[in-house]
């Protein structure tokens, strides 16, 4: 009797409390309020991006803009693209030739070929290299990679974009090999076990079931890579340099779109000249570039995780 | 009848019946061993790699990285060189990191699972946050250096580096947050709401007290994306001179990252800051390595599962 009277009245006191009650209508306006704070922030990026980088496409020619030709710092600069976005497309491509084919095979083999050992030992290792700052592999790509590919190709120079690829494509590996084994992992096992039963080995259980299978889950694992190389910055930094080169040869230096932006504020240009708000233009194609492969990567994704 | 029945299905699909199937057979299995061979081969390459690259920063560091190195001020000589000031940076920029993406990401979290109704909010809030999370950091320098350090006028301080951070890594904690406040059963919630308490106090005292240690893991992760980030303090305009140790939270800094990316680059002037950059890595790797060993002991320890 005791227990449930004072039952009763701790659900009356909580009922009529005022101060419950006020709490209640106050605080989903508090919650929206912070939830909101990292729309602002889209909108923030957005809106500062777009101010700066408008006053740079007013001041400066359009033609000039898709010419090969960077020069901002000359005494008549010149502030074609080009350049940026060719080293920024060598420097990923090559990094897609190192991570697609090493995190898709790596993919495969955790989740069709290890066994539970195996898959409990390599994954968390693979996790390990996710987990490495993008700034120790720019150290590494820079003082060893470097040096250990000039002994191959003796014509290298000390900074060049093949280095910085391949230890960006290295960097991505574990991006590319978890969200290809998660799709993998995805395709129900009656599929796996029917092709086996009918007597196909592992591989084309492999080749011929799960990759058409999770097709759309590896896919947008390679979008989320590409997207990760092009906005990737300290690597190429570092390894790439700084050199406003529009070349395919890969043994040179060339400046990516990051880069640039990054070599711009660290106190080369001066608030309000056109190489300020070059950088702002950079910041808006290279956000645009990113948040349209994102957009496209999860759209797929979402698609597949539909079918089964 | 049954009989008769085997005998169809041996004639269908029956066991290699010419030596040519058979050499098949075994053909298919042995191309399927070099495969499988080849891809551990792919997956350990991967893995070798990360030997190399620790192997190489320890043998550089090795003979620099010492208590006077650790307790030392920054100096142009790179046998005086020490850090402490670069550690003090890296400590006050998480002081800003940790209580702004703790409360505006379980904030951000609560107001999804609990009170947004499925609608355009809910969808706007959420698509944005996976956005977000895509953009790449460098953007980031680049929103930091115009709202906080020119609009704000915080100019490179540890205050304007720790709220650029702070939105950088916004999106983990959101995330991890919320999964944990989905993994709060039902039950519990129905038990508080059955006492008479508001929504609000359930939330309080119930949704989040049990969800506790995966808000801790997520924010744990969140704050060491956060030590390892360069590129938006650089966009900063943190400066590569040799600076006094942060005092307070207008203080100019520079952080790990930040003294590694300026020593990496000077090695084309002075050899030897290939070998503090090193040591500087050593120093946050470890501070990296016991701070996610404290997410996977939070997590193996304290998460139950309902």
């Amino acid at each position: 009797m005791e227990s449930t009277k004072s039952i009763r009245e701790t659900v009356r006191r909580n009922i009529n409390s005022k101060k419950n009650k006020r709490m209640e209508k106050l605080m989903p306006g508090v919650l929206l309020a912070t939830a909101l704070i990292s729309v602002l922030t889209t909108l923030g990026i957005v809106v500062t991006l777009l101010i700066d980088a408008y006053k740079f496409f007013e001041a400066v020619p359009f033609l000039e803009i898709f010419s090969t030709k960077l020069a901002p710092l000359a005494a008549e600069p010149s502030f074609g693209i080009l350049p940026l976005i060719n080293a920024t497309i060598m420097t990923s491509v090559i990094a897609m030739f190192v991570a697609i084919p090493i995190g898709l095979t790596a993919a495969l083999y955790l989740s069709e070929f290890a066994s539970d050992k195996q898959r409990k030992v390599l994954k968390p290792m693979l996790e390990l290299l996710a987990g490495i700052p993008t700034i120790v592999y720019g150290f590494f790509a820079y003082s060893f990679v470097t040096p250990f590919l000039m002994k191959l190709i003796p014509s290298l120079g000390a900074k060049n974009a093949l280095s910085p690829g391949i230890v960006m494509g290295i960097m991505i590996i574990p991006l590319v090999a978890s969200l290809s084994e998660d799709a993998m992992s995805a395709v129900p096992n009656s599929m796996r076990e029917g092709a086996l039963a009918l007597g196909s080995t592992k591989l084309e259980v492999s080749i011929k079931v799960i990759i058409p299978a999770a097709i759309s889950g590896i896919i947008a694992s390679f979008v989320l890579a590409i997207s990760r190389a092009v906005g990737e910055t300290m690597v190429v930094t570092i390894a790439s340099g700084s050199a406003k080169n529009f070349t395919f040869d890969i043994t040179r230096s060339m400046q990516t779109m990051t880069a640039y932006i990054v070599e711009f504020t660290s106190g080369d240009a001066g608030s309000g000249t056109i190489g300020y708000y070059s950088l702002y233009a950079v910041g808006f194609l290279l956000f645009v570039f990113t948040l349209l492969m994102n957009m496209f990567a999860h759209r797929i994704a979402k698609k597949f995780r539909e079918e089964y | 009848m049954q009989g008769t029945k085997t005998i169809q299905v041996k004639d269908s699909i029956g066991p290699a019946k010419s030596v040519s199937d058979s050499k098949q057979i075994r053909n298919r299995i042995v191309v399927n061993f070099i495969a499988e061979r080849i891809f551990l081969v792919s997956t350990v390459s991967a893995l070798a790699v990360l030997g190399v690259l620790i192997y190489r920063i320890i043998t550089q560091s090795i003979g620099w990285l010492d208590l006077n190195f650790l307790t030392g001020k920054l100096s142009i000589f790179p046998e005086k060189a020490g850090i402490f000031g670069v550690i003090t940076g890296t400590v006050m920029l998480m002081l800003v990191v940790i209580p702004v993406t703790v409360s505006l990401g379980t904030a951000t979290a609560v107001f999804l699972e609990e009170y947004a109704k499925k609608g355009r909010v809910q969808t706007l809030i959420q698509t944005n946050i996976s956005n977000l999370a895509g953009v790449p950091s460098v953007i980031f320098g680049l929103l930091g250096l115009t709202v906080f350090g020119r609009i704000f006028n915080l100019g490179s301080s540890v205050l304007a580096g720790g709220l650029t951070m702070s939105l950088l890594v916004l999106p983990i904690v959101v995330v991890a947050s919320q999964e944990a406040i989905r993994a709060v059963p039902g039950y519990l919630r129905d038990a508080s709401y059955a006492m008479g308490a508001t929504k609000w106090i359930t939330i309080k005292k119930i949704v989040l007290p049990t969800a506790l240690p995966g808000i801790l893991t997520g924010t744990i992760l969140a704050i060491s994306r956060a030590i390892g980030e360069t590129a938006p303090l650089i966009v900063l305009g943190i400066p590569a001179l040799i600076l006094r140790t942060p005092s307070n939270f207008m203080d100019d800094f520079t952080a790990l990252p930040v003294q590694i990316y300026y020593w990496t680059l000077d090695t084309v002037l002075t050899k030897e800051y290939a070998n503090l950059a090193a040591s500087t890595i050593i120093v946050l790797l470890v501070i990296l390595f016991i701070m996610n060993s404290f997410a996977i002991i939070i997590r193996n320890k304290y998460q139950k599962r309902y």
